[in-house]
């Protein structure tokens, strides 16, 4: 009863989803306001209905409904409760479900949050937004039902792939999805923008909150990821440039472009068909990842079993969305320029540079992504492309970027002149080159590489101190250093907070790159390795039972210079439902370490392989991500985006005619 | 001009991933088919002492179904085997496939048992030599031991109606 | 301020498809090994299915030797590290390094298939490759006794 009341709902958010794409665009274009007006409630409704199905779903789960065929095969009896309900979005029906609550939450977030907003513009935006759903809940409805029975009812469920049985990936899915459907509301605001024929400094700053809260999400999303990567897959690494991280990290890449191109058109007007690209080709690339992700023509470990109508109904529907965009900004646009005069030397140049970095580097995670797709496509032969590859790439292209950001926050509109930026910068410069070039020492070993990693981050770090500091002195004079702290706002402590985040996750990327290490050794008991100045002493292993695994549990014990530091219990687990062995590591967190411990295969009663490794730093790589988030997060709560200020503004463009 | 790039580019990506789903390695044709079926000799599930060979059938027309007592998708595909077990068109023969001895017969004695017997392969060899890439698999094998049809993945009442029966029906008049 | 532009895209344009050329890393089925078709000193990936009874250890406990299969030809290979979870005999394998003087595959990396109903499509394509060239040779290799599971 409770899976078909939700798959009843579903069709009913369906048919509101109809009504929310109609009122609002057809509303907007005939200037009717009750239709327009009629948008918001419907959407709302879509959401309590979509939340419905969503509390069906979870509902079939913690009742151990096995009857319900997406249940049995993600989950069991013997799974614990939260990982049951984590198993709602533990498939690709469920995770679609997830991806559509989603959704409904930044819909319904619009809808209460543009008060301020001319209905116009409202309207459209929910009625593109409308559209998107539609969509979606077609793609659910027809391909991928969570709500399908299966008989006869099998006793028990085939269990949640032990791999996602982990606090990691419980929230891994609902952030990154927060961020890739987020984007949906910035690529809805540049639809409208378009069939309003007004692309302004207005629409600008009404879409940017939204833009960088989804962004914030999407970097706490693919941070997750990294981080759960890098524990539960059991042998240390953080980032594989797999096609799926690939196809996350492509809008994230194209979304950072765009939070900077949409402050340009704010504050200036320029940039602004390129802003409008941006938001639709983040949205673009969030639907490219869904189409890798679910069509199963690229392999990875984190695709979804396949079905080829998944593949044909996204691709459809990828092309309906983008070319239609796409054809909308070709009409609607007479040329794609960047308008507004500026300087070579500008702020807006800078961040123009930066943008075309950003864009350049999309571009080559997207060509490593697909060219083994391509080749695989024109008969040539199977290839795959390598994380030297993207490590190369990315590193080149990322430096200049990097090295932009000291400089552009401190540069002046429109004409910026070099000597001066050089003569505030030298001590920043003259810090990080000094710091650069004598850390490495400290930390163990010069090399180039390292070298250069430590002075762009501590360059970030030095410039935006200066940053703040000039902010402060030019403040309106009077007021104390503190009360020009306080009255400095929250939008631009969020970038000196996000760039900081960048700093600190190119430390950690720099140091663990340069510094890490790791042994493989066959280890009986009492048998000791030492590494990165830590002594690993093997204890022996014995048998332990879990609510729905056993595992051999090592012991190994850590100690330096003759002290315990600490011990690490490594696992092996037999996951019984699916029999299927897994690696669950021990790691010893630290600020300036991690000590990793996995246990590899049995070689006797009480001989093991071990892999011990020892990372600098690495903790920092998350923490900066961590930063960034908070950075975006802080940036997108500043009054102006909040209080209706410049009502006079939002009123005239209200009043002026619509072509 | 630009604008005319990005549309042409984007054409260019959608063609690419249309041709890129069609290579979806599952659905590829197995080479299998219209060769002899690999000879195999397994004990069979419910009398581990005697076996059974795909010898045996020579001269028949008949169904050879992959299944496991851990797959789900068998579970759903179950009912559609009994039907056809209840129409007699053609001997159904089971691949027990990488699963223990007693969780297969369980899952017979309470679903059903629509085969007329099942050969047990526990470590799935032979299911390597007849390409199994998942569970469930269905073979048609025709008079003279030649595989004339495969499906991967569940039977549906269409497929065995629009494609299973007709081929059976044909290869009986043969 | 154009014309450098257009220069500096150039440049990167040139370093990334250097950088990419260098990369690729392609991909053999064993009997395209056997027929040298793969290069020699070149990293590339080979794919099929880890042969029963194939794998054995080193006194080391560290270095692995096994034999990955197509069904028609052998390739043996050697791996020193930590085999994936999902690595054992009779199932699908994808292994990454380069082809030594003596025939055997020094493997860098070792990707083991996913799950049960899951096998690298690398690795299925290479079986069913072999299958249509030489099924009786597919019989001879697979009929070796050894633990399966």
């Amino acid at each position: 009863m409770i899976p078909e009341l939700g798959q009843f709902a579903l069709a009913l958010a369906l048919c509101l989803a109809l009504a929310q794409g109609v009122l609002g665009i057809a509303g907007a274009a005939r200037g009717d306001r009750i239709w327009m007006a009629a948008a918001r409630p419907v959407t709302q409704g879509q959401f309590v209905f979509v939340a419905i199905a969503f509390g069906c779903l979870t509902y079939s789960f913690v009742t151990n409904d096995f009857s319900v065929s997406y249940v049995a095969s993600h989950s069991n009896s013997a799974l614990p409760l939260p990982y049951r309900i984590a198993g709602v979005w533990g498939g690709h029906e469920g995770s679609l479900l997830l991806w559509m609550l989603m959704l409904c939450v930044w819909m319904t977030a619009v809808t209460v949050f543009s008060r301020h907003l001319p209905d116009e513009m409202v309207a459209r935006v929910l009625g593109v937004m409308g559209l998107v759903s539609i969509g979606f809940l077609l793609f659910m409805l027809f391909t991928s039902n969570p709500f399908l029975r299966l008989f006869p009812i099998p006793p028990d469920g085939r269990d949640l792939n032990p791999l996602l049985q982990d606090p990691g990936m419980v929230m891994h899915p609902p952030m990154l999805y927060m961020g890739y459907v987020g984007f949906s509301v910035a690529f809805a605001f540049a639809i409208a923008a378009l069939l309003a024929g007004r692309l302004d400094a207005t629409w600008a700053r009404w879409s940017r909150p939204w833009t960088t809260v989804a962004w914030a999400f999407l970097t706490v999303g693919i941070a997750l990821g990294s981080w759960w990567a890098y524990y539960e897959l059991g042998w240390g690494g953080w980032w594989f440039w797999d096609p799926v991280e690939n196809a996350s990290f492509m809008p994230w890449l194209i979304g950072t472009a765009l939070i900077h191109s949409l402050a340009v058109t704010e504050k200036r007007g320029s940039f602004r068909s390129w802003t409008v690209l941006l938001a639709i080709f983040a949205f673009a690339l969030s639907l490219l990842g869904t189409f890798l992700v679910r069509s199963g023509v690229l392999t990875s470990v984190h695709a979804f079993a396949t079905d080829p109508a998944r593949g044909v109904f996204i691709l459809i529907f990828l092309s309906v969305v983008i070319g239609g965009s796409l054809l909308l900004f070709a009409s609607r646009t007479a040329r794609i320029g960047l308008g507004g005069g500026f300087e070579p030397v500008s702020r807006e140049s800078f961040l123009l540079t930066n943008n075309v970095l950003l864009a350049a580097a999309t571009g080559s995670v997207l060509l490593g992504t697909l060219y083994p797709l391509a080749l695989d496509a024109l008969g040539l032969g199977k290839i795959s492309v390598g994380p030297p590859y993207f490590d190369a790439v990315f590193a080149a292209v990322m430096a200049p970027a990097l090295f932009l950001m000291g400089v552009g926050p401190l540069a002046r509109w429109k004409k910026a002149s070099l000597p001066d930026l050089a003569v505030r910068l030298r001590w920043a410069f003259g810090v990080s080159v000094v710091a650069a070039l004598l850390l490495p020492f400290a930390l163990g070993q010069w090399s180039a590489l390292v070298s250069l990693g430590l002075l762009l981050a501590i360059w970030i770090a030095a410039s935006s101190v200066v940053q703040l500091r000039e902010r402060v002195r030019n403040a309106a004079s009077g007021a104390g250093v503190w009360a020009r702290l306080a009255t400095t706002p929250r939008a631009y402590y969020g970038m000196l907070l996000a760039h900081l985040g960048v700093a600190v996750f190119v430390v950690g990327v720099t140091l663990v790159k340069g510094y890490e290490s790791e042994r493989d050794v066959r280890m009986g008991p009492g048998d000791t390795v030492e590494l990165g100045g830590y002594v690993f002493r093997f204890d022996g292993v014995r048998e332990v039972n879990g609510p729905n695994y056993v595992a051999a549990r090592a012991e190994i014990h850590v100690s330096r210079e003759g002290k315990t530091m600490t011990r690490m219990y490594p696992e092996k687990r037999i996951y019984r439902v699916q029999n299927q062995p897994m690696t669950e590591a021990a790691i010893d967190p630290g600020f300036t370490r991690d000590l990793y411990v996995s246990l590899g295969d049995s070689l006797g009663p009480t001989q093991w392989v071990v892999r011990v490794q020892h990372k600098p730093f690495v903790d920092w790589i998350w923490g900066g991500c961590l930063l960034m988030a908070l950075g975006g997060l802080l940036a997108a709560s500043d009054r102006r985006y909040r209080v209706a200020s410049s009502r006079a503004r939002e009123q005239a463009y209200a009043a002026a005619p619509a072509r | 001009m630009m604008r005319y790039v990005l549309i042409t580019a984007f054409v260019a990506l959608v063609a690419l991933l249309g041709v890129g789903l069609t290579l979806n390695p599952r659905e590829v044709p197995s080479p299998l088919v219209g060769k002899p079926a690999p000879n195999f000799q397994l004990p069979q599930l419910h009398e581990p002492g005697k076996q059974f060979s795909q010898k045996d059938m020579l001269g028949k027309v008949w169904l050879l179904n992959v299944w496991a007592s851990w797959c789900v998708t068998c579970r759903e595909e179950h009912p559609v085997l009994v039907e056809f077990a209840k129409s007699g068109a053609a001997p159904l023969y089971g691949l027990n496939y990488k699963d223990e001895r007693k969780d297969g017969i369980a899952w017979l004695k309470q679903f059903g048992d629509p085969y007329v017997l099942s050969a047990y392969d526990r470590d799935g060899r032979i299911g390597i030599d007849y390409g199994v890439y998942g569970v469930p698999e269905t073979y048609v094998i025709d008079k003279k031991g030649v595989i004339r049809y495969k499906r991967i993945g569940a039977l549906t009442p269409e497929i065995l109606k629009n494609k299973v029966l007709p081929l059976v029906a044909e290869l009986n008049k043969g | 301020m154009i014309a450098g532009g257009v220069a500096a895209l150039a440049v990167s344009a040139a370093l990334v498809l250097s950088a990419f050329q260098k990369n690729l890393v392609f991909f053999f089925t064993p009997t395209q090994v056997a027929a040298n078709e793969a290069p020699q000193g070149r990293t590339f990936r080979i794919g099929g299915l880890v042969a029963p009874g194939s794998v054995k250890r080193r006194s080391d406990g560290v270095t692995v030797q096994f034999v990955v299969t197509d069904t028609a030809q052998n390739i043996p290979v050697v791996y020193q590290g930590i085999l994936p979870d999902l690595f054992r005999e009779g199932k699908g394998v994808v292994t990454q390094g380069r082809l030594g003087p003596d025939g055997v595959f020094q493997a860098s990396e070792v990707l083991a298939k996913h799950d049960e109903n899951y096998m690298p499509p690398e690795a299925a394509d290479a079986l069913k490759q072999a299958h249509g060239n030489g099924l009786n040779a597919a019989q001879k290799t697979l009929v070796v006794p050894g633990s399966g599971r």
